[in-house]
Protein backbone atom coordinates (compact mmCIF):
# COMPACT_ATOMS: atom_id res chain seq x y z
CA UNK A 1 0.00 0.00 0.00
CA UNK A 2 2.76 2.36 0.59
CA UNK A 3 4.12 1.25 -2.76
CA UNK A 4 5.45 3.56 -5.20
CA UNK A 5 2.96 2.93 -8.75
CA UNK A 6 3.44 5.74 -11.22
CA UNK A 7 3.11 2.87 -14.05
CA UNK A 8 -0.78 2.49 -12.65
CA UNK A 9 -0.59 6.33 -11.42
CA UNK A 10 -0.09 7.19 -15.18
CA UNK A 11 -2.21 4.82 -17.18
CA UNK A 12 -5.56 5.38 -14.35
CA UNK A 13 -4.44 9.41 -15.10
CA UNK A 14 -4.57 8.96 -19.11
CA UNK A 15 -7.92 7.10 -18.80
CA UNK A 16 -9.16 10.54 -16.65
CA UNK A 17 -7.62 12.99 -19.21
CA UNK A 18 -9.32 10.71 -21.97
CA UNK A 19 -13.01 10.72 -20.46
CA UNK A 20 -12.43 14.17 -19.93
CA UNK A 21 -11.66 14.35 -23.30
CA UNK A 22 -14.38 12.45 -24.61
CA UNK A 23 -17.09 14.10 -21.94
CA UNK A 24 -16.47 17.54 -23.73
CA UNK A 25 -16.21 15.90 -27.38
CA UNK A 26 -19.57 14.86 -26.98
CA UNK A 27 -21.57 17.18 -24.87
CA UNK A 28 -18.88 20.11 -24.73
CA UNK A 29 -19.06 19.67 -20.91
CA UNK A 30 -16.38 20.20 -18.43
CA UNK A 31 -16.04 16.79 -16.60
CA UNK A 32 -15.68 18.43 -12.50
CA UNK A 33 -16.95 15.88 -10.39
CA UNK A 34 -17.89 17.80 -7.34
CA UNK A 35 -20.09 20.80 -9.61
CA UNK A 36 -22.12 17.92 -11.80
CA UNK A 37 -22.75 15.71 -8.44
CA UNK A 38 -23.56 19.42 -6.62
CA UNK A 39 -26.49 20.07 -9.70
CA UNK A 40 -27.72 16.45 -8.88
CA UNK A 41 -28.21 17.32 -5.19
CA UNK A 42 -28.92 20.99 -5.00
CA UNK A 43 -32.76 21.99 -5.07
CA UNK A 44 -33.10 24.06 -7.95
CA UNK A 45 -29.60 24.69 -8.64
CA UNK A 46 -29.51 23.57 -12.95
CA UNK A 47 -26.32 25.10 -14.63
CA UNK A 48 -27.09 22.45 -17.28
CA UNK A 49 -28.96 19.30 -18.59
CA UNK A 50 -29.47 17.09 -15.53
CA UNK A 51 -29.86 13.73 -17.50
CA UNK A 52 -25.89 13.99 -18.62
CA UNK A 53 -24.90 14.30 -15.63
CA UNK A 54 -26.67 11.86 -13.93
CA UNK A 55 -25.47 9.10 -16.62
CA UNK A 56 -22.31 10.18 -16.56
CA UNK A 57 -22.20 9.59 -12.42
CA UNK A 58 -23.97 6.48 -13.28
CA UNK A 59 -20.67 5.38 -15.49
CA UNK A 60 -18.84 6.19 -12.02
CA UNK A 61 -21.13 3.90 -9.87
CA UNK A 62 -20.77 1.29 -12.24
CA UNK A 63 -16.70 1.56 -12.16
CA UNK A 64 -17.08 0.81 -8.45
CA UNK A 65 -19.21 -1.56 -8.45
CA UNK A 66 -16.93 -3.64 -11.09
CA UNK A 67 -14.35 -2.61 -8.84
CA UNK A 68 -15.31 -4.44 -6.27
CA UNK A 69 -15.56 -8.00 -7.93
CA UNK A 70 -12.07 -7.28 -10.36
CA UNK A 71 -9.28 -5.18 -8.21
CA UNK A 72 -11.06 -4.46 -4.56
CA UNK A 73 -7.41 -3.73 -3.55
CA UNK A 74 -7.97 -0.60 -5.18
CA UNK A 75 -10.72 0.37 -2.63
CA UNK A 76 -10.90 1.65 1.06
CA UNK A 77 -9.67 -0.78 2.91
CA UNK A 78 -7.15 0.95 5.78
CA UNK A 79 -9.26 4.47 6.73
CA UNK A 80 -9.55 7.03 9.03
CA UNK A 81 -12.71 6.14 11.52
CA UNK A 82 -16.47 7.05 10.16
CA UNK A 83 -16.39 10.41 12.07
CA UNK A 84 -13.43 11.77 10.33
CA UNK A 85 -15.47 10.45 6.96
CA UNK A 86 -17.77 12.26 7.74
CA UNK A 87 -16.34 15.68 8.74
CA UNK A 88 -13.85 15.43 5.99
CA UNK A 89 -17.15 15.08 3.26
CA UNK A 90 -19.01 17.66 4.79
CA UNK A 91 -15.46 20.36 4.31
CA UNK A 92 -14.81 18.56 0.66
CA UNK A 93 -18.60 19.19 -0.06
CA UNK A 94 -19.01 22.74 1.35
CA UNK A 95 -15.04 23.91 -0.05
CA UNK A 96 -15.46 22.42 -3.65
CA UNK A 97 -18.52 24.97 -4.01
CA UNK A 98 -17.24 27.78 -2.46
CA UNK A 99 -13.77 27.34 -4.73
CA UNK A 100 -15.76 25.63 -7.65
CA UNK A 101 -14.10 23.29 -7.91
CA UNK A 102 -12.66 19.81 -7.11
CA UNK A 103 -9.63 17.92 -8.26
CA UNK A 104 -11.36 16.59 -11.53
CA UNK A 105 -12.49 20.53 -12.49
CA UNK A 106 -9.68 22.45 -11.18
CA UNK A 107 -6.72 20.44 -11.20
CA UNK A 108 -7.03 18.21 -14.30
CA UNK A 109 -9.71 20.08 -16.54
CA UNK A 110 -8.73 23.99 -15.59
CA UNK A 111 -4.94 23.28 -15.51
CA UNK A 112 -5.51 21.56 -19.21
CA UNK A 113 -6.94 24.79 -20.15
CA UNK A 114 -4.11 26.77 -18.22
CA UNK A 115 -6.44 28.39 -16.08
CA UNK A 116 -4.59 30.56 -13.55
CA UNK A 117 -7.69 30.44 -11.64
CA UNK A 118 -7.40 26.34 -11.48
CA UNK A 119 -3.87 26.37 -11.15
CA UNK A 120 -4.43 28.99 -7.41
CA UNK A 121 -6.66 26.51 -6.41
CA UNK A 122 -5.06 23.40 -7.36
CA UNK A 123 -1.81 23.96 -5.19
CA UNK A 124 -3.91 25.61 -2.31
CA UNK A 125 -6.16 22.35 -1.74
CA UNK A 126 -2.52 20.13 -2.71
CA UNK A 127 -0.87 22.36 -0.16
CA UNK A 128 -4.09 22.24 2.69
CA UNK A 129 -4.03 18.96 2.24
CA UNK A 130 -0.32 18.11 2.91
CA UNK A 131 -0.89 20.77 5.84
CA UNK A 132 -3.57 18.74 7.32
CA UNK A 133 -1.81 15.39 6.67
CA UNK A 134 1.41 17.23 8.77
CA UNK A 135 -0.74 18.35 11.92
CA UNK A 136 -2.43 14.90 11.37
CA UNK A 137 0.63 13.29 12.47
CA UNK A 138 1.70 15.72 14.66
CA UNK A 139 -1.22 15.50 16.69
CA UNK A 140 -1.07 11.51 16.77
CA UNK A 141 -4.65 11.93 15.56
CA UNK A 142 -6.86 8.80 13.80
CA UNK A 143 -5.48 9.05 10.37
CA UNK B 1 -30.46 7.74 -25.53
CA UNK B 2 -27.00 8.30 -27.59
CA UNK B 3 -26.63 11.27 -25.83
CA UNK B 4 -27.10 9.50 -22.66
CA UNK B 5 -24.81 6.28 -23.25
CA UNK B 6 -21.71 8.47 -24.12
CA UNK B 7 -22.07 9.97 -20.73
CA UNK B 8 -22.26 6.68 -19.29
CA UNK B 9 -19.08 5.68 -21.31
CA UNK B 10 -17.42 8.80 -20.34
CA UNK B 11 -18.40 8.45 -16.64
CA UNK B 12 -17.19 4.89 -16.75
CA UNK B 13 -13.99 5.45 -17.89
CA UNK B 14 -13.15 8.22 -15.67
CA UNK B 15 -14.21 5.64 -13.00
CA UNK B 16 -11.84 2.67 -13.96
CA UNK B 17 -9.04 5.61 -14.32
CA UNK B 18 -9.90 6.26 -10.89
CA UNK B 19 -9.50 2.66 -9.42
CA UNK B 20 -6.46 2.05 -11.60
CA UNK B 21 -4.41 4.84 -10.54
CA UNK B 22 -5.15 4.35 -6.47
CA UNK B 23 -7.05 7.56 -6.49
CA UNK B 24 -9.64 5.50 -4.58
CA UNK B 25 -7.63 4.23 -2.50
CA UNK B 26 -7.95 6.66 0.83
CA UNK B 27 -4.81 5.13 2.21
CA UNK B 28 -2.51 5.89 -1.29
CA UNK B 29 -4.65 9.50 -1.14
CA UNK B 30 -2.82 10.07 2.21
CA UNK B 31 0.25 8.63 1.33
CA UNK B 32 0.64 11.88 -1.56
CA UNK B 33 -0.30 14.40 0.42
CA UNK B 34 2.25 12.64 3.56
CA UNK B 35 5.51 15.09 2.65
CA UNK B 36 6.77 14.85 6.39
CA UNK B 37 6.16 11.20 7.12
CA UNK B 38 6.37 8.13 3.75
CA UNK B 39 5.45 10.20 1.20
CA UNK B 40 4.29 8.33 -1.70
CA UNK B 41 4.83 10.63 -4.93
CA UNK B 42 2.43 7.86 -7.14
CA UNK B 43 -0.54 10.69 -7.25
CA UNK B 44 1.70 13.02 -9.23
CA UNK B 45 1.74 10.57 -11.99
CA UNK B 46 -2.07 10.77 -12.20
CA UNK B 47 -1.91 14.74 -12.72
CA UNK B 48 0.93 14.19 -15.29
CA UNK B 49 -1.18 11.36 -17.47
CA UNK B 50 -4.40 12.91 -16.59
CA UNK B 51 -3.66 16.45 -18.26
CA UNK B 52 -1.03 15.20 -20.82
CA UNK B 53 -4.08 13.74 -22.35
CA UNK B 54 -6.28 16.18 -21.91
CA UNK B 55 -4.08 19.30 -22.85
CA UNK B 56 -3.13 17.59 -26.23
CA UNK B 57 -6.93 16.29 -27.09
CA UNK B 58 -8.87 19.41 -25.73
CA UNK B 59 -7.19 21.58 -28.38
CA UNK B 60 -8.19 19.01 -31.10
CA UNK B 61 -11.53 19.02 -29.95
CA UNK B 62 -12.00 22.65 -29.48
CA UNK B 63 -11.52 23.36 -33.18
CA UNK B 64 -14.45 21.47 -34.01
CA UNK B 65 -17.29 23.71 -34.17
CA UNK B 66 -19.27 22.52 -31.30
CA UNK B 67 -19.67 19.36 -29.77
CA UNK B 68 -20.72 15.51 -31.51
CA UNK B 69 -23.81 15.09 -29.81
CA UNK B 70 -24.84 19.24 -30.26
CA UNK B 71 -25.39 21.94 -27.80
CA UNK B 72 -22.03 24.22 -27.60
CA UNK B 73 -18.67 23.94 -25.63
CA UNK B 74 -19.11 24.98 -22.06
CA UNK B 75 -16.41 27.83 -21.16
CA UNK B 76 -15.26 29.06 -17.60
CA UNK B 77 -16.84 32.14 -16.79
CA UNK B 78 -15.06 33.50 -14.05
CA UNK B 79 -11.36 35.25 -13.75
CA UNK B 80 -10.49 36.52 -11.00
CA UNK B 81 -8.59 35.29 -8.29
CA UNK B 82 -11.09 35.75 -5.01
CA UNK B 83 -11.55 34.88 -1.52
CA UNK B 84 -14.30 32.41 -2.24
CA UNK B 85 -11.54 30.30 -4.52
CA UNK B 86 -8.82 30.24 -2.17
CA UNK B 87 -10.62 30.03 0.81
CA UNK B 88 -12.98 27.28 -0.86
CA UNK B 89 -10.08 25.37 -1.91
CA UNK B 90 -8.10 25.49 1.61
CA UNK B 91 -11.30 23.99 2.66
CA UNK B 92 -11.84 21.15 0.25
CA UNK B 93 -8.00 20.60 1.14
CA UNK B 94 -8.29 19.90 4.98
CA UNK B 95 -11.21 17.80 4.03
CA UNK B 96 -9.06 15.87 1.50
CA UNK B 97 -6.23 15.73 3.97
CA UNK B 98 -8.48 14.39 6.64
CA UNK B 99 -10.47 11.40 4.79
CA UNK B 100 -8.67 10.77 1.86
CA UNK B 101 -10.99 11.09 -0.56
CA UNK B 102 -12.17 13.78 -3.36
CA UNK B 103 -15.59 14.07 -4.98
CA UNK B 104 -14.90 11.15 -7.70
CA UNK B 105 -13.18 8.56 -5.77
CA UNK B 106 -16.10 9.09 -3.44
CA UNK B 107 -18.55 7.98 -5.51
CA UNK B 108 -17.06 5.30 -6.59
CA UNK B 109 -16.22 4.23 -3.23
CA UNK B 110 -19.59 4.34 -2.36
CA UNK B 111 -20.79 2.49 -5.23
CA UNK B 112 -18.20 -0.14 -4.39
CA UNK B 113 -20.17 -0.87 -1.02
CA UNK B 114 -17.31 0.65 1.57
CA UNK B 115 -19.08 2.15 4.50
CA UNK B 116 -16.31 4.95 5.20
CA UNK B 117 -17.07 6.23 1.14
CA UNK B 118 -21.32 6.00 2.00
CA UNK B 119 -20.52 8.38 5.28
CA UNK B 120 -18.21 10.57 3.46
CA UNK B 121 -20.74 11.15 0.85
CA UNK B 122 -23.30 11.53 3.43
CA UNK B 123 -21.20 13.99 5.20
CA UNK B 124 -20.19 16.10 0.99
CA UNK B 125 -24.02 16.08 0.44
CA UNK B 126 -24.75 18.37 3.81
CA UNK B 127 -21.70 20.35 2.68
CA UNK B 128 -23.28 21.16 -0.94
CA UNK B 129 -26.60 21.78 0.55
CA UNK B 130 -24.89 24.09 3.77
CA UNK B 131 -23.01 25.94 0.88
CA UNK B 132 -25.69 26.13 -1.59
CA UNK B 133 -28.10 27.61 1.52
CA UNK B 134 -25.56 29.88 3.10
CA UNK B 135 -23.84 31.52 0.35
CA UNK B 136 -26.52 31.21 -2.60
CA UNK B 137 -23.87 31.62 -5.34
CA UNK B 138 -25.01 30.08 -8.56
CA UNK B 139 -22.77 27.17 -10.12
CA UNK B 140 -19.42 26.48 -10.75
CA UNK B 141 -19.26 29.67 -12.94
CA UNK B 142 -19.22 27.96 -16.27
CA UNK B 143 -21.67 28.66 -19.03
CA UNK B 144 -22.79 27.11 -22.11
CA UNK B 145 -24.09 29.92 -24.05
Amino acid sequence: MDSFTPVSALIGGALIGLSASLFTLFHGKIAGISGIFADLVSPGRRSFDRSIGLYFLGGLLLAGGIARFVHPSALPSTTPSLAVGAVAGLLVGFGTRLGSGCTSGHGVCGLSRLSTRSLVATLTFIAAGMATVAAVRVLGGAV
Amino acid sequence: MKSKLAALLAGLVFGAGLVISGMTNPAKVLGFLDIFGRWDPSLAFVMIGAIGVHFVLLRLILRRPGPLLGGVFERPLREAIDAPLVVGAAVFGVGWGLGGVCPGPGIVDAASGSGYAIVFMIGMTLGIIAEHRSLGRSGAGLTSA
